[in-house]
Formats: structure tokens, C-alpha cells, sequence
């Protein structure tokens, strides 16, 4: 099967990246505008788009956080599961401020692993 | 003396546009140096990363546009795995066009600027949209999200040469800066309670279907812990009356 590295021209991963990047993510996005255009505001169907959109977005969290790509890996588990927890709660109890769940989270992660050696 | 003049569309541009200063666009530009790391490391050249940034541009799909081509994929299966990552884009664009389109907005129009949204656009939109006024909602939408593209193509340009130098340390918390922010900001920009259900549903799901069907688990979540979630919110209405 022809993958990334078939041909031996400078063209090629371009039309790789434009096929099975470009193609395969905008083709959902346009499926989605003609979707959007036909639902009405304040309608049941529109609170249920959302509802899925925000479980999606969810989940995604949930696996960003158990099962990341890159250095974060390296961080244990219960020190990341532990520091987006706390950081979640001092958003609620600092009246949903954005900037101090982040500065929580961030802090105790990096403290962690400052403690764990 | 005339009266005041209405703000123009351009205006509504220019006022998406400073967004890139705003919490959202500067925690997405901090994952998109994590995001360059990653392609450094896998070898990607910095001509194709910086195009996949500009074509893809939602941050899962690139990573898993990577991690395709690292493991040596096909065409059509590299297609398959970003594609199917991509779906839910699906919802959040359907979510979204309702917010910003006017009954006279053409279709070829969202569908240009459609290419804009992913999370951080849509949080961004979501959490901001109620305080533009309707038929500027599209010009300030587009003023968001094709300066945040454009600012983190060059981004991703400039830093590919030395983001390797990065300590560990802080490569480890921009990848963790992501999803903290997005827990947060959903939260906070949810006004509904159907969507505060979902969200906890979905928290919950998505590593409930990470074991039970790793391809697809991200749609499964959502599809599962949303409908869960708008039946929920269903059900209480129901009971008493809220």
C-alpha cells in the first residue's frame, strides 16, 4: 500500500499530508456547516448537538489527561490525575476563574515531580 | 449632529482578531509548541509541519496524522485514523453555525471558515458570541480564527529549530496546560445544565470506551454520554418543571 514514504519526490508528503490530513479532517467540518444550517435556535435538536459536542470534548480531556503523547507520559499518573483534580476544584471554589484552576493544576504538577525527585 | 455611528463589520473583525491575546489563543499557542516538539522529534520536516498546522489545523488530528505516518501507515489508513478523530468536529461546527449565521449569510461562507474551528475556536466563540451583536458574529468569528491560524503557522515556523532545547519539565506542562484549560473554560462558558451532565458523562466515558473500542472512542463518548446527558436534563425538566 502507498504510504508516506512511496515516492522519492519533495511533492509527495504534501499531497499525503493534504489527502489524509486536510481532506479527511475539513470533509467533517463541511458536513457540519450543512448540519448547523438547518437547525433552529433554542431547539431540542440544538441542545442535543451540544450536549454531544461537550461530552466529545469530554472525552477528549479525560484521554489528554490518562493517556498523553510527549513528556507528560513521564509524569505518574496519580500526580496528573491528582494535580487536574485539585486545580478543577480551586477553579470552583475561586468563583470559576479560569486563570487559578491553571495556575493550580500547572503549580502541582511541576511541584510534584519536584518532590517525587 | 448625527448620531453615533453603529460599529462596522470591521470593527467586529479587528475585535476577533485581539482574541489572540486572550487567555484561549495563548494557551493554544503554548500547545502548539508542545505540538512542534513532537514533530521535530518524529522527523517531519519543517515545510510539512508547517503545512499540516495550516490544512489540519485541529491539534488531534496532526498528532495523529504523525503517529501514522512514525508507524509507517497507508494513504487510506492514515485517512481513516484522522478522519475518524475528526468527526467530532461534525457536532461542534453544527453547535456553532446556529450561534453565528444570520438568515442571509451564504453557505459557501461558513463553509470557508468552517476550516477555522476546533477547540480552542469553538470554546472561544462559545464563551463570547452572546455579546456580539448577530450580523457581526460571522466577521468577528472570522477575525478570531484566521489570525490564531495564521499566527500559530508562523509560530510553528519560527520556534521548529530550537523547540528541541526545551527541558522536559516544561514540555511536560504545556502538554498538560491543554486539557486542564479545556476542563476549565467548558465548564465555565456551559450555561445549560444539560451540558455540565455531558460533560461529567463524558469525562467519565471517554476511558470507559478508550478500553472498549480504542478507534472510536472518543465518538462513542460523546454520542453516548450526550444523548445520556440531553435525557437527563429531559427527565428533571419533566419532574420539576426547571
Amino acid at each position: 500500500m502507498i504510504g508516506y514514504a512511496a515516492f522519492d519526490t519533495w511533492w509527495w508528503p504534501y499531497v499525503f499530508i493534504a489527502i489524509a490530513g486536510w481532506l479527511a479532517t475539513d470533509i467533517w467540518r463541511w458536513i457540519g456547516v450543512l448540519v448547523g444550517n438547518r437547525l433552529k435556535q433554542d431547539s431540542a435538536a440544538l441542545t442535543w448537538v451540544r450536549a454531544v459536542a461537550t461530552a466529545l470534548l469530554a472525552a477528549v480531556i479525560a484521554k489528554l489527561i490518562l493517556y498523553p503523547t510527549g513528556e507528560l507520559n513521564n509524569v505518574p499518573l496519580s500526580l496528573r490525575l491528582f494535580a487536574a483534580s485539585a486545580g478543577f476544584a480551586a477553579f470552583l471554589a475561586g468563583g470559576k476563574r479560569i486563570w487559578i484552576g491553571i495556575v493550580v493544576a500547572v503549580g502541582l504538577l511541576v511541584g510534584g515531580q519536584f518532590l517525587l525527585g | 449632529m448625527s448620531p453615533e455611528p453603529e460599529p462596522s463589520g470591521i470593527y467586529w473583525f479587528f475585535k476577533g482578531a485581539r482574541g489572540i491575546a486572550s487567555l484561549p489563543a495563548i494557551i493554544l499557542m503554548s500547545a502548539f509548541v508542545g505540538f512542534c516538539g513532537f514533530a521535530v522529534e518524529a522527523g517531519i520536516p519543517l515545510g510539512e509541519t508547517v503545512f499540516m498546522t495550516g490544512m489540519i489545523w485541529a491539534l488531534p488530528g496532526k498528532v495523529l496524522l504523525v503517529g501514522s505516518i512514525l508507524a509507517g501507515a497507508s494513504l487510506p489508513a492514515a485517512f481513516l485514523t484522522v478522519s475518524l478523530s475528526s468527526i467530532r468536529l461534525m457536532p461542534m461546527v453544527a453547535a456553532l453555525i446556529p450561534e453565528i449565521r444570520t438568515s442571509r449569510t451564504p453557505t459557501w461562507l461558513l463553509l470557508l471558515l468552517s476550516h477555522f474551528i476546533a477547540i480552542t475556536a469553538y470554546v472561544f466563540t462559545m464563551e463570547r458570541i452572546r455579546d456580539v451583536p448577530r450580523v457581526h458574529r460571522v466577521a468577528f468569528f472570522a477575525g478570531f480564527g484566521i489570525t490564531v491560524t495564521s499566527a500559530n503557522i508562523v509560530l510553528v515556523a519560527v520556534i521548529y529549530s530550537t523547540v528541541a532545547n526545551l527541558p522536559a519539565m516544561v514540555a511536560g506542562a504545556l502538554f498538560f496546560l491543554t486539557p486542564v484549560y479545556f476542563l476549565t473554560s467548558i465548564w465555565a462558558s456551559t450555561r445549560e445544565r444539560a451540558g455540565h451532565i455531558a460533560m461529567i458523562f463524558g469525562l467519565a466515558l471517554g476511558p470507559v470506551f478508550h478500553q472498549l473500542a480504542p478507534e472510536l472512542d472518543i465518538l462513542y463518548a460523546g454520542i453516548v454520554g450526550g444523548t445520556l446527558a440531553f435525557a437527563a436534563d429531559r427527565a428533571w425538566k419533566g419532574r420539576t418543571g426547571t
